[in-house]
């Protein structure tokens, strides 16, 4: 088991299996019903983040679409368990709180290297811990 | 994060569950960007969208008895009036944006369904710390007029209002302010349209600060200002920039950068503006359907420029200009708005092109001066070719844009 520190953005404590963007995120651009990505050419494409550790660089898109997007997936319980976040921008920030995904940021470097696709991954938001299990 | 008495109370819920609700919310951003304190704002924009989220939001505040403290200003959805009356909108979406109306009325928004505060009914004073939502409207106040907003969404203003603070970071401190990208504009920049151009190359850009050189102080309308706002948030996500020489806080470079060197440095060409035009645009030569323009809302001199051109005569396709109540009431007043009526086009007050209202043009081909109205209503199967004002007015008279 590795242990990282992080930085709380979004309150709570998830587990799950660890799923890796290269791209931004778009939360319009999934199926509320899957939780699939549909924006084409995206590293997503094709594979869902619901009640997955989503790990990613940042968010894109106007602030409606970032938040209804998210409200969409949680109507489904299709949200992702947590989110791992390298830039926060207050319109990622505001939706994550207001649906109450936990999120983190400020992560040790370290995580992003040891961190892969289907890992179990741990994100304690309230106590800054991530833990690759 | 340092609250004061007053903001502790709030959140703690002397001042009711739904400000503690928004207090709460607020005082998360504001520990996540490491801001030190709250500040007071003294003006908000809401981004009300007419959207389920929204609505959700709105509501849940409202029955916890949330009330605006700072009334905002809002986005437009649609007109109810208007497209009700003729039959334009289904039911489920005219029952969605009656609840935002009276979601919005109770508590305590002004209800100007309009996207262009910042030229209407809504600027601040320099140095005025405010929270704008809206990706037009945030980059205007803080580049143009000189005041502090940072990139607000929707719900975030929505809480500002609630609570009349914000979470001081970003954008409100002068550090944050600086430019760091330099843009030399090479491109023949002639009309209002071509910022519309201008703004669509993010991707070039980068993220940052630009301080833009090189634009004629001629074409610095506040029409060409509010098109480059609306793009460089539909091709990227800016919160401010700087036109050297011209915008309040960049006269000289030295105070644009803080006397430090852009950490980018790019150069935009005539081509550059023709490559992203094929990019973002359907292919011209061809007939179309429609015409729409004000995405963002047009402004009385743009309604005035077309009722000059469409006078006397008969438009082959239907032309829809979005405007505030305020330019309608204003165009009515002066004539324009008959004008265009008598040629075949329609004023239409309160109105976004990403509402369901326009279900009828599903599947048809538009043309409009704006890449912001091409990009959102292509999720409802709406598809455009992107021309300047002029070219756009030619294709409502002969059906066909070159």
């Amino acid at each position: 088991m590795k242990k990282f520190i992080c930085h709380k953005v979004s309150e709570g404590v998830a587990e799950a299996e660890a799923i890796i963007s290269k791209d931004h995120i778009m939360f319009y651009l999934m199926k509320p019903d899957t939780g699939e990505v549909i924006e084409q050419a995206h590293s997503l494409e094709g594979k869902s983040v619901a009640r997955k550790i989503l790990i990613f660089p940042g968010g894109k898109g106007s602030s409606v679409v970032q938040a209804d997007g998210l409200y969409q997936l949680k109507l489904h319980g299709n949200m992702p368990s947590a989110m791992v976040v390298q830039f926060p921008e207050t319109v990622l920030v505001s939706s994550a709180i207001i649906m109450e995904v936990p999120m983190v940021d400020k992560v040790d470097p370290a995580f992003y290297e040891a961190v892969k696709d289907g890992d179990t991954v741990r994100v304690d938001a309230d106590h800054g811990v991530i833990e690759i299990l | 994060m340092k609250l004061t008495q007053e903001q502790q109370d709030m959140l703690d819920g002397k001042y009711g569950k739904g400000t503690a609700y928004a207090m709460k919310i607020q005082v998360a951003i504001g520990e996540c960007f490491d801001a030190p304190r709250m500040v007071p704002i003294t003006r908000a924009h809401v981004a009300l969208s007419n959207q389920e989220a929204d609505l959700w939001f709105c509501e849940k505040l409202l029955s916890e008895g949330a009330h605006c403290r700072i009334a905002p200003t809002v986005n437009p959805g649609f007109c109810l009036d208007y497209f009700t009356k003729r039959d334009m909108v289904a039911p489920e979406f005219a029952e969605l944006m009656r609840r935002t109306h009276s979601a919005y009325k109770s508590i305590g928004a002004q209800l100007t369904y309009n996207c262009t505060p910042y030229i209407d009914t809504n600027v601040p004073l320099f140095k005025e710390v405010v929270a704008f939502s809206e990706s037009s409207a945030t980059p205007f106040v803080n580049s143009i007029w000189g005041a502090r907003s940072n990139r607000e969404g929707a719900n975030s203003a929505l809480c500002a209002a609630i609570t009349g603070f914000v979470p001081e970071y970003g954008l409100l401190l002068d550090k944050n302010r600086l430019g760091d990208i330099l843009v030399e504009v090479k491109a023949d920049m002639k009309n209002d349209y071509d910022y519309h151009i201008l703004g669509m190359l993010g991707k070039k850009i980068g993220e940052g600060i630009p301080v833009f050189t090189d634009l004629p102080k001629a074409t610095l309308t506040k029409e060409a200002l509010r098109n480059l706002g609306a793009e460089l948030n539909t091709s990227g996500a800016y919160g401010m920039y700087h036109i050297l020489g011209f915008t309040p806080e960049a006269p000289d470079l030295a105070t644009a950068f803080g006397s430090k060197d852009p950490k980018r440095k790019v150069t935009i060409t005539n081509e550059d503006m023709a490559a992203i035009l094929d990019e973002i645009s359907l292919e011209g030569n061809r007939p179309i359907d429609f015409v729409m323009f004000g995405c963002p809302h047009f402004t009385i001199g743009e309604v005035q420029h077309i009722a000059e051109k469409v006078k006397g005569t008969k438009l082959k396709k239907e032309m829809w200009i979005l405007t505030s109540c305020h330019v309608k009431t204003m165009a009515e007043r002066m004539g324009f708005d008959e004008i265009i009526s008598e040629a075949g086009g329609a004023i239409v007050p309160d109105t976004c092109p990403d509402q369901p209202c326009w279900r009828h043009l599903n599947g048809k081909v538009g043309v409009t001066e704006s890449p912001k109205c091409a990009y959102y209503p292509q999720r409802r199967g709406i598809h455009f070719v992107i021309r300047d004002l002029d070219t756009c007015i030619d294709a409502a008279l002969t059906g066909e844009v070159k």
